[in-house]
This record gives structure tokens, C-alpha cells and sequence, in this order.
């Protein structure tokens, strides 16, 4: 067991458990939107961002999904140079998805009206946090789609902008999205993936008659059982 | 055949030793990109034919840098008892005279600006003479002498040591000078702990930039547990402006293949990358050839020179990206993923490529090691300074008279750079500032130019080392155009993952265009102040977290130019387009015409012999007019 | 640009060329596609991905990040103008200009015969022969704007088009 200060409060926390995890089971609130439990630390949103006081460097900022806690580490979550980068990221962000709910109340909480920065081109529902493509890779594991391109430029897209061969309709992008740029979308038998250019023919359920079980889906889960059975 | 004993060692050094001072006379041609670029193959194929057709015996070689950058194409003379002779710029067309006069056992005075009367084997020690009788070389001694020439004067060439004078897709030659020494005394004569004791007691750091303590980087790598121990060679050399790796790799790659060796042994690796950017497609072929004589040599591969230890090293390349240079970029980028960076801790010494403990450096560091390891690392500390210690290269380039690398201790200051080897700034004009670091760097302004140059020196005035890029600007260099550069520069290498980077840097670049195309507005540098905060403080990775730095440095040093772009919507320096405007002073126009030739939009009229005018409404800016001008005729204001 | 120019036998040819085995890097792969067909063809990179077992959209986004790579065809030659700092600062984005100029090019970067695709790269690592420009493996150092016609004309047909 390791035992590191965070605002000014003695934590104990277990070896290999980050920052954020040691405050998280302390009840100590820092905000994330690119982090989820079930998926490895991406760091992108730097958000989540502590000051740490270094030996060596002095005073740093560091993201706490992936710093690792430290034995004798003094942390600061809501240090002034912490909030003063925690409220200008939200801003830029801000400008970026005006219309997105979850940077909305991210802004509120910080104390930030608007943004002084002019939004830029239309709105814009993704904040490229990948957990959608991060889930997509390491919990069901088809990888369907990626980040493309760089810089600004960046968006998240099927190969090739068009509907992924290997797409099972789960959903599961969707569920993990904070900002509900994802849309998965039933009409009748048709299941609807529009930003992956995707379309799905559900199945009824023989107790209901609704249509949601999209058969890519039930051949994925048949695999996994299958691997899953003692050979 | 493969290399086992000294004895194997020695006798290919032999060979190489033949072909460095044949019997006959040796031509070389520097032919390393800056000489092909400037036409050495055309100089190479005539002197092929001159040769021949004159029945001159004598042998012609391809070299790396020679050293003199802006001389290129570069032809070196060594006949047997007398002294190395450099000619510069030499054409095709100038070719049959060199040869003439080398047949008569003379020289070409007019074009020879270089003489060696002799060569060092730094890594044994020892100093050879070219000179047997020396009553014949009295029209030679007339040729100023390396060490007495501005350029070459300061310089110690410790990681340049064999370009220019070896054949670099020779491992004969290479060895001749005292190659895979190092590698047989380690292997041989040392323990891994020891060979990172010589490094760290050398002082060596990181030459790729951030100048970590190589040393204790290696011992990191040692101490991690791990399968399988990775080196990586970081030839990504990205930063414009920068080109010595690029010069080391064409010009001595085994200088690099002997370093990552030793590294190797002292880190327990079994795999080497070299990570090599797809821009350097000579250094690439050099590095293939490399490697291939190594491993027929069996100084890569298994049970090297008969030590047990087995070290294969493969290349990979880059495919267009500044960030890979960052080190977990790269390594995502060898696993065949895009070039984005992950969060460190987990270092790479820890946890690098597939996971595994990994240790990256640069090549110059590289190059560094063999020679450490031959003479000690109390030798290489005894160079630089306190903290910095060794030698940098520098490529010093931008409006300087002698565009070169330079190879100088750590310590030398700016203006022993600048008005020494550097030769002053270019076309009489005036030392503003020069850029170091890249696009991680800053602007040292004139008033600074008694600095010292060192990592520290360098970080206090708010820039950084970096690679060595030295950009020298004049009067002429608008530094709010410069910090919009480095901010379109980095905005389109961004990897876009982190929201500070990809939408700050966006931002920042958005306000500087805005103020060089006069749109500036009061408020704007302290907004470019307060979003260098969160960019530099908040970022993923190094590119991010050094992206401000130019604009920082030059708003310290240089507000007033950024002032007068707001307030006055005025360009000092004469470069915004939007800022300024060209005419014709008719008091120097002789009326020749040539601007009227080039003009794209026909936008000068005039009478031939009489003054010309320009009309500024059809005129795009181009600059056609102001270059062909021969009378200063054509004035920006 | 015929994209049926591509074949299967090729990812064959040049997997089995591949210096280190079985080992095989992806972008080393890929850029060797890019270079035969100065472009990556959609067909190719789904073949790659299956022979190589790696996600498709791990190829794609791969294809995307780096500038070495195009998913459209490419013109025969390529410009790269060096717009490094050395570059730059002896008046590269000028010489820029210029060339789009001379071949027309408002915007898009490859002209309409596919004879030229320019691009900017920073940098080509000879700063001190600025401002510079690479044609195919051809170099040109100190160019000035009054020099790049000449040196355009030699890569197009002597009986001009």
C-alpha cells in the first residue's frame, strides 16, 4: 500500500492504481470525459489534469487517468494553475461543440458563461474523446472504426467512409459516447447506424414481435460463448 | 567472412587503410544530398571522363559532408606526400583543369580554398601526415589551412569525425579509422555496468533535444524487466532547418550501427530499430548498405565477435510525420499505428515498444558512444562545460554567410558562431536574432549574443537546444511571420489527439494570421500569453507542450514589432503581404526591363531606359521584380 | 487514372520481397504500394489488411495520418517544395507560387493531366541550399522564381502539350 497526499488529504491507495483511481475510492471529484473503468487511460481531453509537485521539474501539470499514484506524491486537483487550464480547455472546447450538453454543464461547473473564442464551422457533436473507437477495439473487439486523419482534421469514421464490413450493430459506441454524437436508430426491421453509413436488418423477437436483435450481433456473441465453452 | 579476433579486425583495417591513401592520387566528391543537390554527379561522371581521356592515374571516391556546405559541389585532391587539397564549387566544366594541373603534380590555385596537411584517428589517438617532401608543396602552402580558416577554426569534429574522409559504404575504411575498436573493448575488456558507467561519467545527453543524461537513461533500460530489450535509433530528424543527422548517416553510418552495438550490450537489448524518415532516402540506402556489411562482418547477428551476445538491427521508416520524432509516437508508428502519443509514465526505459523496456536516442548520441567508449568518459567531459559537456552540431543556416554544419564544443558563445565560423550575416545586412530548437525553440535576440551556448543558457534566455537547428535572421526577418510559421508548421503536424494542441494551437495560429494580415487587435498578445499557459502546461506531449515557445520568445523580445502590426498595421521587416506594398524608385530603375519580364500580372510599364512604375493594384506580391532587380530599383515599404 | 492497374500478385510480390520475413512492418508495405502506384487503391489496402491480419481501419487510419500517403492518384511527377525554416525564410512560399502559377493550379494539388502533383514537405534537410525544391529524386538548390519554368520543362514531352 502506497499513501500519497491529495489536497492536502492523506490518501492510501494500492500499488499500480493511477491518481484518479486513488481519488476516485477517496471520494475526491476531478472531472474526465475521455475516461471510462472498462477501457485502458487515452490522456486526450486533459481534463483530468492535477498539479503534481516534482522533485526534479517543480510544480507540473499531469493527467490523472494515467499518472500513476506514488508513494509520498503531493497532488493538487484544484490548484489555480489546474483550473486556469481546466477552464481555457473547456472554452476551446466550447467553441468547438457548442451544442454538446456534457461540455455545457463541464462549463457551468468551472464557472465559465462562454467561450471568448468564435465557434468554428458547424455544430459539431464530437469531442474525439475515442472511447467509442477504444471500445470498439478493446471490449468487442471487431474494431469497426479509427481515427482518421490528424490535427483538426481528425474524425472518427468507418474505413473508408463507408458502412464497415465488419460492424456488428451492438451499439456499444453509442452507449459509451458522452455527448450522443453517436446515433443508432430502429425503424421498424431496419437498425440504422448513421454516422458509420451503417444499415442492419433486426430480427423480431418471437415473444414481443419488436424488432433489435441484429443478427451480426447474435453470430459475434455465438463466437464468444463458443470460445467460452470448455473444449 | 566474419570478424572475430583483432587480428580480423586489424586486417580488415588494412584494406581500408589501402584504399583511404592509395599509391596513386585520391579525387573525392562530397556526395552526400547537399553535394548531389548541387550538382557533384555531374562533377563525379566528368571527372570519370577526364580522367580516362587524360590517362591520369588516379583513383575517384564518393565521400560524405565534407563540412563546407555553401562550396558545394566539393572536390577533395590527395596525392601521395602531399597535403589534402579542397576545391569549391566546382562545375563539370571545370573539371579538365583540375585534372590538368593534378597531372602536372599542381593545383588550381583560384578554386582551391582548403588544405589538410594531415588527419586524426580520434578513436585511437593518433595523428597521420600527408606530407612526405615538402619542398614540393610551396604553391600548396599558399591554400589556407583548415584550422586557420574562420569556419573550421573553433570546430571539433568528434561525431563528424570520418565525413568527408571516408567512403561511407566502406566498413573497410571505416574500421581503418579506428571502427569497432570501441565495440571489441567493450565486448571484450568491459561489463555492460561498466560501459554505462563510462557514458554517464562522460556527461553525454540527449542530442535530440531534451538532453536527458544518456547514462542514466541506459541504466533505466537495464534495471526494467522485460523479455526482450529494445534500442531505437531516432533518425526522425524533423525539425526544419535541422540536417546533421541526416550528414552523419550519409556520411558514417557505421558510426551509428558500432554506438547502438554498444548500447545494446550495456542494456541487455536484442533488437534495434533505426527510425529513419522517409524525406532521407540516401540515408536510408547508406543505412541498407550499412547494416548488410555488418552482418556479413558477424558484428550484427549472432554471437557477436565470438561475445555470445546477439544484437540484430532492422530499419523503419518514417512516412511523413513531425510528431513521430516524439519518442511514443514513434514507437507506435514501428508498431504500424498512427504516430499518436500516449502519457507518460510509463517511460519507455519501462515499458516501450510491444510493451517492453526500450531505449531511444538520437544519432548524434549514437555517434557520441564509440567514441567515449575508445577514449573514456573522462576524455569527453574534459570538452564542453560544467553541464553540457562534449560537442554539438550545429546547422548553421538562414541569412548567414557560410550556410554549414558546424561541429563545436559545448560552451562556445553566439557570436563566436555567428561572426567566426559563420562568417557574419549575409549581404552586408544586420544580426537580428536566431532561432534554435526548431519549432520547440525560441529567438535569442543580438543583444544576447555573447550567450554561451549550452542546455542551460539556452533554456534561461527561453529557448531550447533541440536538435542544433540555427537559423540566423536579418533585418529583413519579420519574427511575427516567423511565430505564424511555426504555428501553420505545427498546426498541421499536430496529431490532433489532445484538445489543447490540436484546437489551441489552431487558435494561437488563427490570432497570428490575423495580425499579419492586419486584422490585429489590442488584446491579441496578451490572449496568445494566456493560451500559451494551457498549450504548454496542459499538452499530451512535447510537441504541444513546446509549441508556444517561439511566440513566447518573441513577443518577450520583440513586442514592438508585434505592436506595430496591431496598432499600426505596419510590417517593419518588410515580409506580410497584406502589410506592405512595391515600387519602383525611379531614381535607381535604369530601365532594363527585367522586372517587367517576370512580372505574372503585367503590372510595371515603361519605356525602355526610362524609369519604370508599378501599379499596386494589379500587383500580387509575388517578389518576381524584387528578385531580378540588379539596382535595388525595386523597394518594399 | 486506372485504378484496375492494381493486382493481387503484387501484395504478393511485395511481401515476399520483404527483407525482414515474416516480420512485416505495415507501413513499410504500404509505402511500397504508394510508390508503385502513386496512390493507395481502396482494393489494396483491403487485401493488405486480411493478408496481414490487422483491422482495416488500423490500415486506414494509418493511410490517412501520414502525408507519404494518398487514397487518390497522384500526378507522375511530384513537387515538393521545401518549406522548411531556412527555406522559408529565403522566400520558399514564394517559389511556391510560382510553380502553382505556372501550372495552373488554383486549388487542388495535382494538375489536370496528372502529369504534376506539388505538395509542401518541411523539411527536406538541405537548409543551407535554400530555398529548395525536389522533383522525383531530382533536387534543385537556391532556386529562384525565375529559374522554375526551365526547370518544369524538363519533365514535360519535348513536343509540349
Amino acid at each position: 500500500m502506497i499513501t500519497l497526499t491529495i489536497d492536502d488529504q492523506k490518501v492510501v491507495a494500492e500499488e499500480g492504481m493511477t491518481i484518479l483511481e486513488a481519488a476516485r475510492e477517496h471520494g475526491i471529484y476531478i472531472p474526465t470525459l475521455c475516461y471510462h473503468e472498462a477501457l485502458k487511460p487515452y490522456g486526450a481531453c486533459r481534463l483530468c489534469i492535477v498539479e503534481f509537485a516534482d522533485e526534479r521539474r517543480g510544480a507540473r501539470l499531469v493527467s490523472s487517468c494515467s499518472f500513476p499514484a506514488q508513494d509520498g506524491a503531493v497532488i493538487r486537483t484544484n490548484s489555480p494553475l489546474v483550473l486556469e487550464a481546466r477552464r481555457m480547455i473547456i472554452e476551446l472546447l466550447l467553441a468547438d461543440c457548442p451544442d454538446v450538453k456534457a461540455v455545457r454543464e463541464l462549463a457551468d461547473e468551472l464557472g465559465v458563461e462562454k467561450s471568448q473564442f468564435e465557434p468554428e464551422g458547424e455544430g459539431n457533436d464530437c469531442i474525439l474523446c475515442g472511447l467509442c473507437v477504444r471500445a470498439c477495439q478493446e471490449i468487442v473487439g471487431v474494431s469497426a472504426i479509427s481515427l482518421i486523419n490528424r490535427g483538426i482534421e481528425k474524425k472518427v469514421k468507418p474505413p473508408f467512409e463507408i458502412a464497415s464490413s465488419v460492424c456488428i450493430g451492438c451499439g456499444t459506441c453509442v452507449f459509451v459516447c458522452p455527448t450522443g454524437a453517436i446515433t443508432l436508430e430502429d425503424i421498424g426491421r431496419p437498425r440504422l447506424a448513421h454516422e458509420w453509413h451503417s444499415e442492419f436488418q433486426a430480427r423480431p423477437c418471437r415473444v414481443c414481435g419488436d424488432h433489435y436483435l441484429v443478427p451480426e450481433s447474435v453470430s459475434d456473441y455465438q463466437e464468444l460463448l463458443a470460445e467460452e465453452e470448455p473444449s | 567472412m566474419r570478424i572475430l579476433t583483432l587480428r580480423d579486425l586489424e586486417m580488415a583495417g588494412a584494406r581500408g587503410t589501402a584504399a583511404l591513401y592509395p599509391s596513386q592520387t585520391k579525387i573525392m566528391v562530397g556526395m552526400a544530398t547537399c553535394g548531389l543537390a548541387s550538382g557533384a554527379q555531374e562533377v563525379y561522371d566528368a571527372l570519370l571522363n577526364e580522367v580516362s581521356r587524360q590517362g591520369v592515374d588516379a583513383v575517384i571516391r564518393q565521400v560524405g559532408c565534407i563540412g563546407w556546405c555553401c562550396k558545394e559541389p566539393l572536390v577533395d585532391v590527395l596525392s601521395p606526400g602531399k597535403p589534402r587539397i579542397t576545391y569549391g564549387e566546382i562545375t563539370a566544366k571545370r573539371v579538365p583543369k583540375i585534372v590538368e594541373a593534378l597531372a602536372q603534380g599542381e593545383i588550381v590555385k583560384e578554386w582551391a580554398i582548403g588544405r589538410l596537411d594531415g588527419d586524426e584517428n580520434l578513436i585511437e589517438g593518433t595523428k597521420r601526415s600527408y606530407l612526405a617532401d615538402d619542398a614540393q608543396v610551396q604553391v600548396m602552402n599558399q591554400v589556407p589551412l583548415y584550422k586557420e580558416i574562420d569556419l573550421f577554426k573553433d570546430q571539433v569534429r568528434i561525431v563528424m569525425r570520418n565525413c568527408g574522409i571516408i567512403d561511407p559504404r566502406s566498413i573497410d575504411e571505416y574500421i581503418a579509422r579506428g571502427g569497432y575498436l570501441a565495440l571489441y573493448k567493450a565486448l571484450n575488456e568491459m561489463s555492460p555496468e561498466e560501459v554505462i558507467e563510462e557514458i554517464t561519467r562522460s556527461g553525454l545527453r540527449g542530442r535530440g533535444g531534451a538532453g536527458f543524461p544518456t547514462g542514466l537513461k541506459w541504466k533505466f533500460t537495464r534495471q526494467s524487466k522485460g523479455d526482450t530489450k529494445y534500442i531505437i535509433c531516432n533518425a526522425d530528424e524533423g525539425d526544419p532547418g535541422a540536417y546533421m543527422d541526416r550528414s552523419v548517416l550519409e556520411g558514417d553510418p557505421h558510426t551509428v550501427i558500432e554506438g547502438m552495438i554498444i548500447g545494446a550490450y550495456a542494456i541487455g537489448a536484442s533488437e534495434g530499430y533505426i527510425y529513419v524518415r522517409a524525406e532521407y532516402p540516401l540515408a536510408i540506402e547508406m543505412l541498407t548498405i550499412a547494416i548488410q556489411q555488418a552482418e556479413e562482418y558477424g558484428l550484427l547477428g549472432q554471437n557477436i565477435l565470438g561475445s555470445g551476445m546477439d544484437f540484430q538491427i532492422k530499419l523503419s521508416m518514417g512516412a511523413g510525420a513531425f510528431v513521430c520524432g516524439e519518442e511514443t509516437a514513434l514507437m507506435a508508428s514501428i508498431e504500424g499505428r498512427a504516430g499518436e502519443p500516449r502519457p507518460r509514465p510509463p517511460f519507455p526505459a519501462q515499458s516501450g515498444l510491444w510493451g517492453q523496456p526500450t531505449n531511444i536516442n538520437n544519432v548524434e548520441t549514437w555517434a557520441n558512444v564509440p567514441v567515449i567508449v575508445a577514449r573514456g568518459g573522462d576524455w569527453y567531459a574534459r570538452i564542453g562545460t560544467e553541464t553540457s559537456k562534449g560537442t554539438k552540431v550545429f546547422s548553421l543556416v538562414g541569412k548567414i554567410t557560410n550556410n554549414s554544419l558546424i561541429e563545436v564544443p559545448m560552451g562556445i558563445t553566439l557570436r563566436q558562431i555567428i561572426y567566426g565560423a559563420g562568417g557574419g550575416i549575409a549581404d552586408g545586412r544586420e544580426f537580428k536574432a536566431v532561432q534554435t530548437g526548431g519549432p520547440s525553440g525560441g529567438c535569442i535576440p543580438a543583444e544576447l549574443i555573447d550567450l554561451p551556448v549550452d542546455y542551460e543558457q539556452l533554456t534561461q534566455a527561453g529557448s531550447i537546444m533541440g536538435s542544433g537547428g540555427m537559423i540566423v535572421l536579418d533585418d529583413r526577418t519579420c519574427m511575427v511571420d516567423l511565430a505564424k510559421y511555426f504555428f501553420t508548421f505545427l498546426k498541421g503536424e499536430s496529431c490532433g489527439k489532445c484538445i489543447p494542441c490540436r484546437l489551441g494551437i489552431n487558435r494561437m495560429q488563427k490570432i497570428l494570421t490575423d495580425i499579419t494580415e492586419g486584422r490585429g487587435k489590442e488584446g491579441d498578445i496578451e490572449l496568445l500569453e494566456q493560451l500559451a499557459v494551457t498549450v504548454k502546461g496542459a499538452s499530451l506531449c512535447g510537441l504541444g507542450q513546446t509549441a508556444p515557445n517561439p511566440v513566447l520568445t518573441t513577443i518577450r523580445y520583440f513586442r514592438d514589432e508585434f505592436e506595430a502590426h496591431i496598432k499600426e498595421k505596419r510590417c517593419p521587416a518588410g515580409v506580410c503581404r497584406e502589410l506592405i506594398e512595391y515600387s519602383i524608385d525611379a531614381e535607381k530603375c535604369t530601365g532594363c526591363g527585367r522586372c517587367v519580364r517576370v512580372c505574372p500580372q503585367e503590372a510595371i510599364v515603361g519605356e525602355k531606359k526610362k524609369p519604370h512604375v508599378l501599379d499596386p493594384a494589379l500587383c500580387i506580391k509575388c517578389g518576381a521584380c524584387y528578385e531580378v532587380c540588379k539596382f535595388g530599383a525595386v523597394v518594399l515599404s | 487514372m486506372d485504378a484496375s492497374d492494381f493486382s493481387v500478385s503484387d501484395i504478393e510480390d511485395i511481401l515476399g520481397h520483404h527483407p525482414y520475413g515474416s516480420d512485416v512492418s505495415l507501413i513499410a508495405v504500404m509505402e511500397e504500394l504508394q510508390a508503385r502506384y502513386r496512390y493507395l487503391p481502396q482494393d489494396a489496402l483491403i487485401l493488405l489488411s486480411e493478408r496481414l491480419g490487422v483491422p482495416l481501419s488500423q490500415v486506414y487510419s494509418v493511410a490517412t495520418f501520414y502525408n507519404v500517403f494518398s487514397l487518390v492518384p497522384r500526378g507522375e511527377h511530384l513537387i515538393s517544395v521545401c518549406l522548411g525554416t531556412a527555406c522559408h525564410v529565403k522566400g520558399g512560399d514564394k517559389i511556391l507560387d510560382k510553380i502553382r502559377r505556372e501550372l495552373n493550379l488554383e486549388s487542388g494539388d495535382t494538375t489536370e493531366d496528372y502529369r504534376f502533383t506539388v505538395e509542401e514537405v518541411r523539411c527536406l534537410g538541405c537548409c543551407s541550399l535554400s530555398p529548395v525544391v525536389r522533383i522525383d529524386n531530382d533536387t534543385y538548390a537556391h532556386l529562384t522564381q525565375e529559374r522554375v519554368p526551365k526547370v518544369l520543362k524538363k519533365y514535360q514531352p519535348a513536343t509540349g502539350e
